[in-house]
């Protein structure tokens, strides 16, 4: 048995950590300087312009706010889906995380209405750095939310048979997809009040 | 439970039974990932090569037709073997483009690293194995679409590897692609990043511990960390290129901007110097990251052929983490020319001067492992020497260019050309052929031909140095780097012109230098001498694996038992003890993890 791979489902001792928690927060740091160097573009371009709009004269900030509160509750019950498993109650797992890929289509669709409606009023990337910047933030942040969704449409559905066979590493999976939704959420936190509010 | 028990140990069977496709092509055996990175990382250099003896030609013979292939290469590239400008201009952005991103760092990174370190360290592979399938097939995405890329319309990039914004986006579509290209080969060493770090951190044997892990894992794993944290800006900077491009956004684009006496329509408010701060943000560190494996590979040929430890492991260990926290705050040395300010250059100017310490602490540790060794000049070991002053070299002319008066004069020209290819090329690259000698052995079972590494050595260094000192003189002299003529057009160039003729003839005489090491290197396959687990009687634990190692690496998991480099330890009955084998000395202390200090006064 020398070809498995230790410390993929249990700890190792001295690190306190398993493989894929490890792993996840690495990505994670990577992330931090994706979105970092993308708002440090942002301080740099609204910094050099002689006019950069308020935020909220161009963007629709009462939308924006109902998606922080979507974005914010399907944390928690990303949370609670998690703790479910770790009270081995499968079904409540189902019902949470179920409630959580709903959270982020409902998400979804309002940015959709916001980004058709900006299209409606003619207001394009190429339109101002500001809407360059609100564009291409919003789109990757919205990429990030589509993989996050992926994956925890998969793990409630295809995905979740994998609690029978493996209840410990189905659990880890459910943490480290928590921990990269949470970030997505997080990043949002950021986005909404440099792009809408100030 | 006993039912799944049961289900997850047939699909363990069925996982054995790998067919031809799963074993050699869709692998997910860090070995095989890193013999499939070095190889396509050799076919990428060998490539990048090729791009730059066509340029060399045209700087030596500016104007006259190439011989032989110059026709084939088609009218809108060299339209009866002239090379047209643009032409040129794509060679020399997708040379350095090749070089780096397709060429040195995934033979360094993803070739090495893959291949020894788990072995290293004892793991059975990398902690995620598929996410290391994954990470090559990026690469080798990357790579085809940016090969791809000559054949679109207008070529393939042609704004320098750099890629410095207005020029790269209003350049023709090859532009786009690149950007795409980046795009895979970002992801591919975003994957591979996480997982040597979580390797290195999750998959170290009893024992070792990190003070006992030999240079190369050091190496391999504070460069991930610069993969990890320096990419993804570049990523964001390529993101804001593309829209700029695709969208037509102005991230990078001034109001006003004129290009052929029109004026470009777009919303205008962006900064092309944040494109330059982006693309340096990652292209430092980067710089690192070509060196730092070459320095692991390195310390490891120099231990084991002086048959002592290193000189200073633990100062060398502390300077590369501080080398590598300093790589983020120098970026802007390479900008003292934009206008950005004294107060800038002279903060980005101190930290510069500061980064060059740990590099000679390490350097001078490597030469001071010499002293004093019974070296033995094997192949192997005579690349890693050379190593020494030609990153020398490389380094000391880095100075003045990170003086910011002094980079006044040099900005630009074939010094800094000169500068940056000594330390990639007789530097680096000189250190991964040591590398591959000396690793050879351990991936095939089988010694590389001592006589024809020798002549593959001694002519490459020779060639070496007639392709890059000329450089410096021409630099110094003022001639400007991407200069499709060479600097004809140039009065102040007219002294030095000769020299370019030089440098070209040593060009092609560096490229059949490499004809013994292809031979070399595949008819020591078949032909080379057989060895056994440990031919170099080295001490670290990948030479206690069978050669090749077979798929988990080790019988038993192994054990450290001290420190990676006792060699020459006093009492012992050969010069080598390795780390993997429990204490053999007759007197002494009998507890096998007692730390270094114990062998040197035994």
């Amino acid at each position: 048995m020398s070809e498995a791979i230790p410390y993929t489902v249990d700890i190792r001792p001295d690190t306190g950590l398993n493989n894929v928690k490890l792993g996840m927060w690495l990505f994670l740091a990577s992330e931090v300087m994706l979105f970092g160097a993308l708002f440090a573009g942002y301080i740099l371009l609204r910094v050099g312009s002689e006019d950069w709009p308020a935020g909220n004269s161009i963007l629709n900030v009462p939308l924006a706010t109902l998606n922080t509160i979507v974005l914010i509750t399907s944390s928690v019950t990303m949370v609670m889906s998690w703790a479910s498993l770790l009270r081995k109650s499968f079904d409540k797992y189902r019902l949470y995380m179920g409630a959580t890929v709903l959270l982020v289509v409902v998400f979804l669709v309002i940015k959709t209405i916001e980004y058709s409606a900006k299209f409606d009023h003619h207001l394009y990337p190429s339109t101002s750095t500001f809407l360059a910047i609100y564009f291409t933030l919003t789109a990757l942040h919205g990429l990030h939310v589509i993989g996050g969704m992926a994956v925890n449409a998969y793990l409630w559905g295809p995905g979740a048979k994998m609690w029978r066979s493996a209840p410990e590493q189905f659990t880890n999976r459910v943490e480290a997809a928590g921990l990269f939704w949470h970030f997505v959420d997080l990043v949002w936190i950021f986005l909404f009040p440099v792009l809408y509010l100030l | 439970m006993g039912e799944n028990h049961e289900t997850t140990h047939s699909e363990e069977h069925h996982h054995q039974e790998l067919g031809f496709w799963r074993t050699y092509v869709f692998s997910v055996d860090h070995k095989v990932i890193g013999i499939q990175y070095a190889v396509t990382g050799l076919s990428f250099l060998f490539f990048g090569f090729c791009l730059m003896l066509l340029m060399r030609w045209q700087l030596a013979y500016p104007g006259e037709p190439f011989p032989l292939i110059g026709k084939l290469l088609g009218d809108s590239r060299m339209p009866g073997g002239i090379m047209l400008p643009e032409f040129y201009n794509q060679l020399g952005a997708m040379h350095g483009t090749i070089m780096v991103f397709l060429g040195v760092v995934p033979l360094a990174v993803g070739g090495f690293g893959n291949f020894v370190l788990p072995l290293q360290i004892g793991a059975p592979d990398m902690a995620f194995p598929r996410l290391n399938m994954a990470s090559y097939w990026s690469y080798f995405l990357g790579g085809v679409v940016m090969f791809l890329s000559f054949f679109v319309p207008g070529g393939a990039a042609q704004s320098g590897w750099t890629s410095y914004p207005p020029l790269s986006v209003i350049a023709e579509s090859g532009q786009t692609v690149w950007l795409l290209g980046m795009v895979f080969l970002i992801t591919s060493s975003l994957l591979g990043s996480v997982n040597f770090i979580v390797t290195v951190i999750q998959l170290r044997v009893e024992g070792l511990t990190f003070m006992r892990l030999p240079f190369f894992v050091w190496s391999q794993f504070v460069t991930a960390f610069l993969l990890l944290l320096a990419f993804p800006p570049l990523e964001a900077a390529a993101f804001m290129q593309l829209m700029d491009r695709v969208a037509n956004t102005s991230f990078f684009m001034p109001a006003g901007l004129v290009v052929s006496g029109q004026l470009v329509e777009v919303s205008g408010g962006g900064s092309p110097l944040l494109w330059q701060h982006l693309f340096w943000f990652l292209a430092h560190p980067e710089v690192y990251v070509l060196i730092l494996p070459a320095l692991g590979i390195v310390a490891e040929v120099i231990a084991n052929n002086t048959r002592k430890p290193l000189w200073g492991y633990k100062s060398m260990v502390y300077s590369v983490l501080f080398l590598a926290f300093m790589s983020f705050i120098v970026w802007a040395h390479h900008m003292f020319l934009t206008g950005m300010g004294t107060v800038m250059s002279a903060f980005f100017q101190t930290t510069t001067m500061i980064i060059s310490i740990p590099s000679v602490v390490i350097i001078t540790a490597l030469l001071l492992s010499l002293w004093g060794g019974s070296i033995r000049f094997n192949t192997p070991m005579l690349f890693a020497l050379a190593f020494l002053p030609m990153f020398g070299i490389g380094g000391l002319t880095g100075l003045p260019l990170g003086l910011a008066a002094a980079d006044i004069h040099l900005h630009d020209t074939y010094y800094v050309i000169g500068h940056f290819h000594y330390v990639v090329a007789p530097g680096t690259i000189f250190a991964l052929f040591a590398g591959i000698y000396y690793w050879y052995p351990k991936a095939t079972g089988r010694k590389m031909s001592e006589f024809l590494g020798k002549l593959h050595f001694w002519p490459s260094l020779l060639f070496m140095n007639g392709i890059f000192l000329p450089m410096f003189i021409q630099g110094l002299a003022g001639v400007q780097r991407r200069l499709f003529d060479g600097g004809v057009s140039y009065a102040h160039a007219e002294p030095v012109l000769f020299l370019n003729k030089v440098m070209t003839h040593s060009a092609w005489g560096l490229a059949i230098a490499q004809l013994p090491f292809v031979i070399n290197f595949f008819l020591s396959l078949k032909r080379g001498e057989k060895v056994g687990s440990n031919p170099w009687q080295a001490t670290t634990i990948e030479w206690l694996a069978p050669s090749p190692p077979p798929h988990g690496n080790f019988a038993n998991v192994p054990v450290a038992y001290r420190t990676p480099y006792e060699y020459s330890v006093p009492g012992q009955a050969s010069d080598y003890h390795p780390q993997f084998e429990p204490d053999r000395r007759v007197a002494g202390p009998p507890d096998p993890g007692e730390p270094e200090a114990a062998p040197a006064t035994a």
